[in-house]
């Protein structure tokens, strides 16, 4: 037997911080920040053949968005540039002057703010193939922006709070009686092929 | 004769560098639990549009993905837009089997959950992408999301 006992060695920690350097350089490279930011659609379902026709829309309430294969738009039979579409598409929405020419008001019951004139707004795009995506994209936000800044406004004015408040504090009536008034209502008409590929 | 230098010079002590591995594995953990592993090799080239009105995805799990852009080998696959599903080529009949593998994959409660991200190149003409989208119609798969970047809102 030995009389003394030798002392435990201790592992040489050292190399410990190389290995991690060599493990973060590796999460480092192979990492992607980007989260999935978009959107968000709800695509209409499949035509069925044996639906009987939708009753015609008044020309009024309609928004007509037309984009060619050059990348210009038609809003209303007037050229536009995508930067007066946002302005163009609020004041068709809420036709706040009650022109003949915008759309008609019916009273409905909403709740918190009574008997509300909602307006019967429906927006109609198309497009042709030939038109770029981008321009698709920057179309569709600006009238969402257009729905969005109509909807913050009234928020505000009625519950003292932006929409995207209610929407982050999760308020479901609140936010349901805001999008009673103002439904977004994008309509997207069969492509057209005129412009060519 | 100076006040302070006191004839004997002092050795320096060396920085130590006991905490340096602590350092490194912090900055480990914070890579290992952001990170996300690409799930496809890109075949197109992708640079989406930008836009103010996004959403987030919240559920990564959830979504099938679409691309389509232009191929980065011209030279093979021409220079007219691709769609590219998983790690391949596709037709647009293809988009609607791909949908329903997914469909197949996930617990039945969540099937409405379900969302295809369409991530498009911004040069992309809108005729295959519309086709896309009809075929997507076809199988009922409706929540879409446009994958775009993020623009700074211009007050």
């Amino acid at each position: 037997m030995p009389s003394k006992r030798r002392a435990l060695q201790e592992i040489n920690a050292g190399s410990m911080a190389d290995i991690a350097f060599l493990l973060l350089v590796f999460f480092l490279v192979t990492t992607t920040m980007d989260s999935d930011w978009g959107l968000a659609r709800r695509l209409p379902p499949p035509l069925d053949i044996n639906q009987p026709e939708p009753p015609p829309i008044k020309d009024r309430n309609v928004f007509v968005v037309l984009a060619n294969a050059n990348d210009q738009l038609l809003v209303e039979g007037e050229i536009l540039e995508i930067g007066q579409l946002r302005e163009k598409a609020k004041e068709f929405i809420a036709n706040p002057n009650d022109l003949p020419d915008l759309p008609e008001k019916k009273p409905t019951k909403v709740k918190f703010f009574g008997d509300y004139p909602v307006s019967k707004q429906v927006i109609s795009l198309q497009n042709d193939n030939g038109t770029s995506y981008d321009l698709y994209i920057q179309v569709q936000n600006e009238l969402a922006a257009a729905y969005s800044e109509l909807r913050n406004s009234l928020a505000t004015e009625k519950f003292g709070v932006t929409y995207d408040y209610l929407v982050e504090v999760n308020d479901k009536p609140k936010i349901s009686a805001i999008r009673d008034i103002y439904p977004q209502r994008i309509s997207e008409a069969e492509p057209k092929n005129v412009g060519g590929q | 004769m100076s006040k302070f230098n006191k004839g004997k010079k002092k050795d320096s002590p060396g920085i130590s560098t006991a905490s340096l591995p602590d350092i490194v594995f912090m900055l480990l953990f914070f890579f290992m639990v952001t990170t996300v592993m690409r799930e496809v090799d890109l075949k197109v080239k992708l640079e989406t549009p930008e836009a103010t009105e996004i959403e987030k995805i919240e559920n990564k799990s959830l979504v099938s993905y679409i691309y389509i852009g232009e191929p980065y080998d011209t030279k093979k696959f021409g220079t007219s837009s691709r769609i590219q599903l998983n790690d391949q080529f596709a037709k647009v009949q293809d988009v609607g089997p791909y949908v329903e593998q997914k469909r197949s994959e996930v617990d039945e409660v969540l099937i409405p959950k379900l969302i295809t991200s369409m991530k498009v190149d911004e040069e992309t003409k809108m005729g295959i992408v519309t086709d896309v989208k009809q075929e997507l119609r076809k199988v009922q798969a409706l929540k879409i999301n446009y994958a775009t970047r993020e623009r700074l809102k211009s007050e």
